[in-house]
C-alpha cells in the first residue's frame, strides 16, 4: 500500500469517527425534540435544557470540524456536495443557526421573540437537524444527482467543475425511502440517547420516569425503522470501483460484501449495535448508566456503517446522473503533502479528547437539580 | 455555449458579503472582551475580592450573549465555500481546507469545552480551574481567528503552493509557508489587535453610560481602569500592524493601494491624501479623465513612504497599473493588463491542451506553455482590463474611515488614563465615550470593506477570479438564501440588542461589594 492509499484510509476513518461522534452528540437534538414531551412542568422542561446547554456547543463543534475536516480532506467532496444539494445544506446549517443563539437567548429580559420561540426554534433544530443529516447520509449508499468533469476548468465561459442535474438541488434526496429511512433511523436514535442521558444526570425521580417510559416507545420505532434501513441496505446493489482504472461499476450486494470481506468492521456494527440495544434495554429496566453504553455503542455502530461507505474500493459518494463521476476517497482527496500535514496534526485529537472528558466529568459530577436552574450564568 | 451569468457572481458575493459582515458584527467583541473579562477573573484569583468576581462575570454575562450571535453567524460562512464557491473549494481545497480543519481540532473544541466550564463551572471546579478555563475559552478562539486569518491572508497573497494540470488544480507544497507567511502574521496581529480596541471601546462606553447614569460608580471606574490600558496597547499594535500591512499590500495588491488612495496616475515622490472627496461618476477605468478629485488634503512624500520606505520611491496608480510599462522592483518591466490576460488566455488554452492531448509531445509542449503562462492563469478569465479595478470610492472612503478612526481611539484611551476618576466631573466626555462605542464597529468593518472590496475582482490575489470561483446556481436561489438570511440574522440581531441592552441596563451585581 504506498502512501497516499494509506492515508485515503486513515482520513476517511477520521471523518468517519467524527460523523459517528456527531450521531452520538446529538443526543442534544433528540433532548430538544422531547422537551414538551418529557418536561411536564416549567421547572422539569428548564432541566432538560440546562442538561442540553451544556453540551450543545461540543456537538456544534464537532458538526463544524466534520465539515473542515471533509473539506481538508476530501474537497472534491465539499465542492461537489455543498455546491450542488444546495437546499439541503441550507436547511441543516439554518436549523443550526437557530439553535446557536436560543439557549443563550431564552430566557433573557429584553427577549423580543418570547420564550416559546426560541424553543420552537430548539424543537426545530433537533427534529429536522438529525433528519436531513441522516437523509443526506442516506445518499452515501444510494447516491445523487451530480456531474464532474474536471475539464471545465479551461473553458472561460463556463469553468465550474461540479454541478447538480436537477433544479431540486439535494431536495429530491428526501423523496427515496432508504434515505429516509435513515433520516429518521438517526432521528430515533438521537432520542433515545437523549432519553438515557437525562435518566443518567436528573435528580428529579419523576423527570427519569418519564424518560424511562418515553424510551420504550422510542426505542422500539428506532428498532423498527433502522432494522428495516438495515435490510434494504445489505440487500442494496453498491457502487464500486476497480482501484487501477478508478471505473465505477454497480455491485450486487456491495454493502454486504464489504462486511463480509471487512470482519473488523463487522464486528464493530456488531458490536456497536449489541452495545446499543443492551443500552436500550438498561434504560428501560431504570439502569442510570445507560448512556454510556448505548453512546459508545452507537459511535462504534455509525462509525462501521461510514468505513462501509468509503473503504474496500467503494463509491462513498455515488452519481446516479453520471457513474464515472462517482466519489471515490481515491479520486476525491487531498494531495499526498496536505494528507501528511494534516495527519500530524490529527495527533492532538488524543488530548482535545481528554480536556473534552475532564470538562465533561466536572460539569456532569453531581445530578441536575431544579435549584440549579435558578442560578444565571 | 453555456456561460456564468454575471448576476450569479453578484449575488453568491453579496450573499457571502452579507453573512461575513453580520459575523464581524460579533467576533471582535468576542476576542476584545474576552480578554477583559479574562482580566478581571485574573484580579479576582490574584486579590480574592469578591467585587472582581461580579465585575467578570458581568462583563461574561455579555460576553455570552454576543458569543451565542457568533456561533450562529459563523457555521454558514464556513461552509459557504462550499454551498457558493465549490470551484474555488477544489480549485484551492488542497490548501485552503487545512486551515479550516486545524481551526475545528485546534481552537474550536478548546473554545466550546471551556467556554461550558467559563459559565457552568462556577461551584463544580476551583477557582483555577475556573481562570485557567476562562483564559483557555478566549484563547481558543484567538487561535481559531488565527487560522482562519491564515486561510484569508493566503487568498490575498497565495503561497507554497503549485499547479497541478492532473488534478486540475492548486496543492499545497509548503505548509510553512501557508501558516507562518509574513502577510498572515501582520494581518492576524492588526485584526485581532483591532479586535481588542473594539472590546476595549465597548468597556469603556458602558462604564461611561453608568457614570452618565450615576450608577454602579466603582465597578464603572475600575473598568474604565482597564479597558483603557488595554485599548491603548492595543490601539497602538493596530496602528504599527496597520503600517506594515499597508507595506504588503503595496508589494502584493498593488491595485488594492492605488484605489484605497484614489491613486489614479502614480509615479514617485507621491503624496499621502489624508481626506478628500471623490468626484462622483469619476470613470477610474479610462485611458484618462479630469481630476478625480473635487478636493483633497495631501502629505507631501508620505504615500512613496508607506509604500517603498523611499521619500522618492515610485508607486503605480490605477492606469500605470492597467498600462503596465514602469519598472518593477527586481527591475523587469511591468506587464500591461492586456498583456496578462493574453497570457493567462495561453495557459487555460494550454491546460485544455493538456487535458486533451493524445500523445506524449502534445502534452510535454502543452505542459511547458501552460507552466510558462501561469503566473497570469487568473487572468485568462477576465473579459477586460476594467474588470482590475475595484470600487474606488468604497474603497477609499472605507480606507479613510479607518485610518482616522484609528488615530482616535488611540487618543480616546490616552484621554481616560490621563483624566483618572476626574473623568466622573465631566459629562460631556461621559457622552462623547458612550457614543464612540458604534464608532468602533464602523472602524472594524471599514477595515474588512478596504481588504475584501479592495482586492476585486479576485477570490485569490492573480490566480482566481469570482466569475471561476463560483458554484453553478440558478440566481432565484441565491437571492432566496440571501434574503432568508438577510430577514434572519437581522431578527436576531434586533434580539441580541434588546437583551444586550436589558442586561447592561439591570447593570453588574457589585453594588454589595465595594472595590
Amino acid at each position: 500500500m504506498n502512501d497516499i492509499t494509506f492515508l485515503q484510509q486513515y482520513w476517511w476513518f477520521l471523518v468517519s469517527l467524527l460523523g459517528a461522534l456527531l450521531v452520538f452528540l446529538m443526543f442534544v437534538q433528540g433532548g430538544q425534540s422531547l422537551i414538551w414531551t418529557l418536561g411536564r412542568t416549567e421547572e422539569q422542561r428548564r432541566m432538560l435544557l440546562l442538561a442540553t446547554g451544556r453540551k450543545w456547543e461540543l456537538t456544534f463543534t464537532t458538526l463544524v470540524t466534520f465539515g473542515g475536516a471533509f473539506f481538508a480532506s476530501f474537497p472534491l467532496f465539499y465542492s461537489t456536495s455543498f455546491g450542488g444539494a444546495y437546499w439541503v445544506w441550507v436547511a441543516i446549517l439554518l436549523c443550526f443557526v437557530i439553535q446557536a443563539v436560543s439557549y443563550e437567548f431564552q430566557l433573557r429580559r429584553g427577549n423580543v421573540l418570547g420564550t416559546t420561540t426560541y424553543r420552537i426554534f430548539l424543537l426545530l433544530n433537533g427534529i429536522l437537524g438529525p433528519l436531513l443529516i441522516g437523509t443526506a447520509v442516506g445518499t452515501f449508499f444510494t447516491g445523487a444527482e451530480f456531474v464532474v468533469d474536471k475539464a471545465a476548468v479551461a473553458s472561460p465561459a463556463m469553468p465550474v467543475i461540479s454541478y447538480w442535474v436537477t433544479p431540486w438541488h439535494g431536495l429530491e434526496a428526501v423523496l427515496v425511502p432508504q434515505n429516509l429511512l435513515l433520516g429518521l433511523s438517526v432521528l430515533l436514535l438521537t432520542r433515545v440517547l437523549a432519553c438515557l442521558y437525562f435518566q443518567g444526570c436528573m435528580a428529579d425521580e419523576t423527570l427519569r420516569e418519564n424518560c424511562r417510559r418515553r424510551l420504550r416507545i422510542e426505542s422500539a420505532l428506532f428498532l423498527l425503522f433502522f432494522l428495516s434501513w438495515l435490510v434494504c441496505w445489505l440487500l442494496s446493489t453498491g457502487f464500486a470501483y476497480t482501484p487501477d482504472s478508478g471505473v465505477v461499476h454497480m455491485e450486487p450486494y456491495k454493502y454486504l460484501h464489504n462486511l463480509l470481506e471487512m470482519p473488523g468492521v463487522a464486528a464493530l456494527l456488531l458490536i456497536g449495535v449489541l452495545m446499543v440495544l443492551g443500552g436500550m434495554a438498561g434504560g428501560i429496566w431504570g439502569q442510570r448508566r445507560s448512556f454510556w453504553l448505548a453512546g459508545p455503542g452507537s459511535v462504534l455502530a455509525v462509525l462501521a456503517l461510514l468505513l462501509c461507505a468509503g473503504w474496500n474500493n467503494t463509491a462513498y459518494y455515488p452519481s446516479v446522473a453520471s457513474l464515472q463521476s462517482s466519489l471515490t476517497i481515491a479520486n476525491s482527496s487531498s494531495s499526498l503533502f496536505t494528507l501528511k500535514t494534516m495527519t500530524i496534526v490529527s495527533f492532538i485529537i488524543p488530548l482535545v479528547l481528554a480536556y473534552i472528558a475532564w470538562a465533561w466529568r466536572a460539569l456532569d459530577r453531581d445530578p441536575i437539580t431544579a435549584e440549579e436552574t435558578k442560578d444565571e450564568h | 455555449m453555456d456561460a456564468i451569468d454575471s448576476s450569479l457572481v453578484d449575488w453568491s458575493r453579496a450573499q457571502f458579503a452579507l453573512t461575513a459582515m453580520y459575523h464581524w458584527l460579533f467576533v471582535p467583541l468576542t476576542l476584545g472582551l474576552g480578554v477583559v473579562m479574562a482580566i478581571m477573573e485574573t484580579l479576582y484569583v490574584r486579590t480574592g475580592r469578591e467585587f472582581w468576581k461580579q465585575t467578570a462575570k458581568f462583563w461574561m454575562k455579555l460576553f455570552g450573549i454576543n458569543f451565542a450571535m457568533g456561533v450562529a453567524t459563523g457555521i454558514i460562512l464556513e461552509f459557504e465555500f462550499g454551498t457558493n464557491w465549490s470551484n474555488y473549494s477544489w480549485f484551492v481545497g488542497d490548501i485552503f481546507g487545512a486551515p479550516l480543519a486545524i481551526e475545528g481540532i485546534l481552537a474550536f473544541f478548546m473554545e466550546s469545552t471551556f467556554i461550558a466550564v467559563m459559565y457552568f463551572g462556577w461551584n463544580k471546579v476551583s477557582k483555577r480551574a475556573h481562570l485557567a478555563s476562562t483564559w483557555l475559552t478566549i484563547i481558543g478562539a484567538t487561535i481559531s481567528a488565527w487560522w482562519i486569518l491564515v486561510a484569508n491572508a493566503w487568498m490575498q497573497h497565495p503561497v507554497g503552493m503549485e499547479f497541478n494540470p492532473d488534478t486540475v488544480r492548486n496543492e499545497m507544497v509548503d505548509f510553512a509557508a501557508v501558516a507562518f507567511s509574513p502577510v498572515a502574521v501582520v494581518k492576524f496581529c492588526h485584526t485581532v489587535s483591532s479586535s481588542w480596541v473594539l472590546g476595549a471601546v465597548f468597556v469603556v462606553g458602558v462604564s461611561c453610560w453608568y457614570l452618565l447614569r450615576g450608577r454602579h460608580r466603582e465597578f464603572a471606574l475600575s473598568s474604565i481602569r482597564v479597558a483603557a490600558w488595554f485599548g491603548l496597547f492595543a490601539a497602538l499594535i493596530t496602528a504599527h500592524t496597520g503600517h506594515q500591512s499597508g507595506r504588503d499590500i503595496a508589494m502584493y495588491q498593488p491595485m488594492k493601494l492605488a484605489a484605497a488612495e484614489g491613486l489614479y496616475e502614480g509615479g514617485t515622490e507621491q503624496a499621502l491624501v489624508l481626506g478628500g472627496l471623490l468626484r462622483p461618476g469619476a470613470d477610474w477605468t479610462a485611458a484618462s479623465g479630469d481630476d478625480r478629485f473635487l478636493l483633497k488634503v495631501e502629505m507631501p512624500y508620505a504615500l512613496s513612504y508607506l509604500a517603498t520606505h523611499d521619500l522618492q520611491g515610485y508607486v503605480p496608480g490605477i492606469r500605470n497599473l492597467l498600462e503596465g510599462g514602469y519598472k518593477l522592483p527586481d527591475d523587469s518591466v511591468a506587464l500591461s493588463a492586456e498583456e496578462m490576460m493574453k497570457r493567462g488566455r495561453m495557459a487555460i488554452d494550454a491546460l485544455a491542451q493538456y487535458r486533451a492531448a493524445a500523445d506524449a509531445e502534445t502534452k510535454a509542449t502543452a505542459l511547458a506553455t501552460l507552466e510558462e503562462n501561469f503566473p497570469w492563469f487568473g487572468y485568462g478569465y477576465l473579459k477586460s482590463p476594467g474588470e482590475l479595478v475595484p470600487p474606488v470610492p468604497l474603497t477609499f472612503y472605507s480606507f479613510r474611515i479607518m485610518v482616522v478612526l484609528g488615530g482616535y481611539f488611540i487618543a480616546l484611551f490616552a484621554g481616560l488614563l490621563l483624566l483618572g476618576q476626574r473623568v466622573t466631573r465631566w459629562k460631556w466626555a461621559q457622552l462623547a465615550v458612550v457614543l464612540t462605542i458604534p464608532l468602533a464597529w464602523l472602524a472594524s468593518q471599514a477595515g474588512w470593506v478596504v481588504a475584501e472590496v479592495g482586492r476585486q475582482p479576485w477570490s485569490i490575489q492573480g490566480l482566481l477570479p469570482n466569475v471561476a470561483a463560483i458554484s453553478k446556481l440558478d440566481v432565484g436561489s441565491v437571492q432566496t438564501t440571501f434574503f432568508i438570511f438577510l430577514i434572519l440574522f437581522t431578527l436576531l440581531l434586533v434580539a441580541e440588542l434588546g437583551i444586550m441592552g436589558k442586561a447592561i441596563a439591570a447593570g453588574p451585581e457589585t453594588d454589595q461589594t465595594s472595590a
